[in-house]
């Protein structure tokens, strides 16, 4: 094919296989940023443009939204915002910001996220959607359990995506600049033909209609391409069209699904080569290469999707992490670093810093010092940027893995997730304590088992309870998420998503827990301490009184880390004991999101002296101000959980104020490349890093107007500062900022 | 080797990045014979305070943070107090730090009778030395004790060639005089094994710890030096040829 003229040809030419295109055309980078160019005066006028629809939505709540035709991948456009200044086009309904709706994973939602900002929604697509065309959400709870529902409303189960997209699957969109949609048309018609099964059980049938939906989608796609003017049957010829081509498989996605992480996987450096082809032929500059990749980057910024004030309150900020996952090495030990690695980084200089996309570094100490350092002034200056631990992961998913919302990895087009959520493993501890009953509500929620009935608690006893109560957790937690995409896949399949993968999809059910830290720490004052149990006039314990001190979580002390890594060993091997959906293979993260917070409201008091209601440690965090030890012990207790039986992520959020990194900063830079290198050695997986003074986000909160664009990192994504809830911007505060002594 | 040296520890703050190269493990030792009027740790001054800890014990301690020594070039930092106040104990933390291949810094006002901290002298890999003033007739009214023992530290620093990062707190009306700073410059300019100078600006961060010992601070009303006079040393220090 003429569009593939001056590549390196591969067993890429015959057949869908992107990386084999990567590891023969990429052209690493040793070097630094001093090659980076600023941004363009037509960039910049662009993006004061869309700065000033933000700002304007800022004050709205939501800019518009859509109410008559849900949302497809054609159902809306061509928008624009400033066609002129628009190298890259394509929004996800006829105008910049405006939302889109989808009922498809349930209309209840739809209209109430459309009434709580104003909106009505249409009479018409709500009968279609109650009458005709039932929905994922409304197809879950014809199959739920009363013991789920009680789980479920109890919090000891959260965040269910029963009523929201799952997400976390990260469609191939690279295979749309390189291949065109007609070659992916004709491996998947091939597939189907191919399919030959001698028996038509449910599976194949399920099969076969999953690929015929694939194909429609792909057809779709190619008319996206067409309602923008783009011809993207054939493969991208320039570096444009590769994002141009690239972008609009993302786009098409998120115009077909609101999944609550929609990422992007990993298009940098896959980019970087028809950059750097279009450099060899002459008709590209350094600051064209850049102005593609900040135009890219600002309609990543304006994806948007319609959402309810609950799931506000979960997952504030209004995230759609459209995480990019950058760097890394190849497993031939040369760096997947690009100079388009730097330019994607760049763009936070450019534009200014920003939640989205989720720019995620894949970190080994083996990276190239000058980007090693880039990334540090990046985050030293933006706290943008997460970072994810290369050398841990490559072992598990091989050099193109990308990560899906804050992190969990995949490979790239040949494994996607069922999105779990997580349960509340402090609540389950309770519920050991209090014989299965809620200690707010007092409800039978888990099996009625007796209660512990001692003055204090006994280490022994207290285990053996929470054990069984973990077996029934463990249990109950698969069935509801077997039930959950058996109906997203029935009701609302991700068919555009899944025609950029592979036929055979290696399937994990990826649950996860919210809590660690109390539990850890719960545990640690019931061995070493002394526990009261204080109980009301039904005999339930709703307090503890801590007698003497213990070992907290967060400071790297074996006696109670340990409790923390045989825990999450400990439920892991009961996930692992169900049987779930599609066979896919359980795995669990440590990771909450901003939901510490809302799991802390639902929690009554607990064991480790932490009051009903107050928030739990995001993700792996040691508890506010429990960690002593000062940073290195934090990372160092963070870095023993075990990866193997966390392996869709463990997440740590470090704060540290800009003087206690370094005193001027070269050393600052130095210093946090340092601290990241020793992290991933020592086997941590992920963190977030924050470089900022607790007194600029006190002045945030009382002037927001003055800070449109402080991002800050909290659970495995980034968020605007001021979109965060009051509750959720002192929870920030309150959190361990590392100063200097 | 004999059984390890026990001594006594105010604190330990495992991520130190400004006390020495890399990141740093550091112990506080508890004890200090000073009484600087700026200190911003007065807690550490009592000698029976804080805890008791074998120096294997800080070691193996220290060692759990090795990951992170490797990746920045750090080691262990020993500050105070005054570590020096404790120096079988110092010699010892040093002497087991080797063992493990890790390189241990002492960060120190200089006391001591040279018989009692030579060895610690010569066997720490890097010094950090404070001084305090260079005008030897201010040393007993600004730390509490006369400038011979600090003075002869520096000397024999010097005699053994020992790596140095020299650091000075600037306090208004007490070390900022024009006589002052030029006798400061005048010794460092003395000093070839310097490899590194730091003016640290006055602040009173530790100032309620002083009334939790229950002692007057005295400098209440001292302002910190403003930015424009600290820059303007720093510059003229420079100028000079001190390494900043």
């Amino acid at each position: 094919m003429n569009e593939w003229k001056g590549f390196n040809t591969g067993n890429w030419n015959n057949k869908v296989d992107v990386r084999d295109f990567i590891q023969r055309n990429i052209t690493p980078y040793e070097g630094d940023e001093s090659f980076l160019a600023p941004a363009t005066q037509r960039t910049l006028d662009h993006w004061e443009k869309v700065a000033e629809l933000m700002k304007e939505e800022v004050k709205k709540g939501i800019l518009d939204a859509e109410t008559k035709v849900p949302s497809s991948v054609t159902s809306h456009g061509p928008g624009y915002v400033d066609k002129d200044n628009e190298l890259i086009v394509g929004f996800q309904t006829d105008k910049p910001l405006k939302r889109g709706m989808m009922p498809k994973g349930g209309i209840r939602v739809v209209q109430n996220a459309l009434e709580a900002h104003g909106y009505e929604l249409a009479p018409e697509v709500s009968e279609i959607f109650t009458k005709y065309r039932k929905t994922h959400n409304e197809g879950v709870f014809s199959a739920y359990t009363e013991d789920i529902r009680k789980a479920r409303r109890s919090g000891v189960l959260t965040g269910l995506p029963d009523a929201y997209g799952r997400g976390r699957i990260i469609g191939d969109y690279r295979r749309v600049a390189l291949y065109g949609t007609d070659f992916l048309i004709g491996e998947k018609v091939a597939s189907l033909a191919k399919l030959k099964t001698p028996i038509m059980d449910e599976e194949n049938i399920r099969k076969r209609e999953e690929i015929s939906e694939q194909i429609k989608s792909l057809k779709d796609l190619t008319k996206l391409g067409e309602i923008y003017g783009f011809d993207i049957s054939g493969p991208a010829s320039n570096a444009k069209e590769a994002i141009q081509w690239t972008y609009f498989g993302y786009l098409a996605a998120v115009k077909d699904q609101d999944g609550a992480a929609m990422s992007l996987g990993r298009v940098t450096s896959f980019l970087d080569i028809y950059i750097e082809r279009d450099f060899e032929k002459g008709v590209l500059t350094e600051e064209e290469a850049q102005e593609l990749m900040d135009q890219f980057v600002i309609k990543l910024r304006m994806v948007r999707f319609l959402r309810t004030p609950d799931y506000d309150a979960l997952f504030s900020g209004d995230p759609t992490w459209v995480t990019e996952t950058i760097g890394g090495m190849g497993v031939d030990g040369r760096t997947l670093v690009t100079k388009n690695s730097f330019r994607m980084l760049h763009t936070l200089e450019n534009l200014g810093p920003a939640p989205e996309p989720n720019m995620t570094v894949l970190w080994t100490p083996r990276l190239p010092l000058g980007f090693r350092n880039y990334c540090s002034r990046i985050s030293v200056t933006t706290s943008a940027v997460q970072y994810e631990n290369d050398c841990l992961m490559r072992t598990h998913f091989g050099d193109d893995y990308g990560i899906a919302c804050c992190v969990s990895p995949m490979k790239v087009g040949k494994q996607m997730q069922f999105f779990g959520a997580r349960a509340n493993l402090a609540k389950a501890l309770l519920y050991a304590i209090n014989g299965g009953k809620d200690e707010k509500s007092g409800d039978q929620v888990g099996p009625e088992y007796s209660p512990i009935t001692s003055e204090y608690l006994d280490y022994d006893e207290v285990m053996a309870k929470f054990d069984v109560t973990l077996e029934w957790l463990a249990n109950l937690y698969i069935k509801t998420l077997n039930i959950i995409h058996s109906m997203h896949d029935k009701y609302n399949y991700e068919s555009l998503q899944m025609a950029l993968h592979d036929d055979h999809v290696y399937r994990t059910m990826a649950c996860g827990i919210a809590g660690l830290s109390v539990v850890t720490d719960s545990l640690s004052a019931i061995k070493h301490a002394k526990v009261k149990v204080i109980r009301d006039e039904n005999g339930l314990a709703v307090d503890y009184e801590v007698e003497g001190e213990y070992p907290a979580y967060g400071n790297n002390d074996d006696s109670v880390d340990q409790i923390a890594v045989d825990l999450v060993e400990l439920f892991m091997n009961k996930l692992r004991n169900q049987k779930t959906y599609r066979n896919a293979e359980p795995t669990q993260s440590i990771l909450t999101i901003t939901s510490n917070v809302v799991y802390g409201k639902k929690t009554g008091s607990t064991p480790d002296g932490r009051k009903a209601g107050a928030p739990f440690g995001p993700g792996a965090n040691p508890i506010h101000g429990r960690d002593r030890n000062g940073a290195l012990a934090s990372f160092a207790t963070i870095a023993k959980l075990p990866f193997e039986h966390a392996s869709d992520g463990i997440s740590y959020t470090f704060s540290i104020v800009p003087q206690a990194l370094g005193k001027e900063e070269q050393s600052r830079v130095n210093n946090l490349t340092s601290l990241m290198d020793g992290f991933f050695l020592d086997g941590g997986h992920h963190v977030n890093i924050n470089v900022l003074d607790r007194d600029t986000l006190l002045d945030a909160i009382d002037h927001p107007e003055k800070y449109p664009q402080l991002t800050i990192r909290v659970s495995g994504y980034a968020v605007n500062f001021v979109k965060l809830t009051r509750e959720q911007q002192q929870d920030v505060i309150s959190r361990t900022f590392h100063q200097v002594m | 080797m004999k059984a390890p040296v026990s001594g006594r520890i105010h604190s330990i703050e495992t991520c130190g990045m400004v006390d020495g190269p890399g990141l740093r493990f550091i112990a506080f030792l508890q004890g200090c014979p000073l009484r600087c009027l700026y200190c911003h740790n007065p807690d550490s001054w009592k000698r029976g305070g804080g805890r008791e800890m074998d120096a294997q014990e800080l070691v193996d301690e220290a060692w759990k943070y090795r990951s992170w020594m490797q990746a920045s070039g750090g080691g262990i930092t020993l500050s105070g107090g005054e570590p020096l106040f404790q120096p079988d104990f110092v010699l010892d933390i040093i002497r087991r730090a080797h063992k493990k291949g890790m390189t241990v810094a002492l960060d120190t006002s200089g006391f001591g009778r040279l018989q009692d901290t030579q060895a610690c002298l010569d066997e720490a890999d890097l010094i950090l030395l404070d001084i305090k003033t260079p005008l030897e007739n201010e040393h007993k009214n600004l730390t509490g004790i006369r400038a011979d023992q600090p003075r002869a530290t520096l000397e024999y620093l010097k005699n053994i060639n020992k790596p140095l990062w020299v650091r000075h707190v600037v306090v208004p009306g007490l070390t900022d005089s024009r006589e002052s700073l030029d006798a400061l410059k005048a010794i460092l300019l003395n000093i070839p094994s310097m490899e590194k100078f730091e003016f640290l600006p006055f602040h009173k961060m530790g100032e309620e710890k002083w009334a939790e010992e229950g002692v007057d601070y005295s400098l209440t009303d001292t302002p910190q030096p403003d930015k424009s006079f600290m820059d303007g040393i720093r510059e003229e220090f420079a100028k000079a040829g001190i390494p900043l």
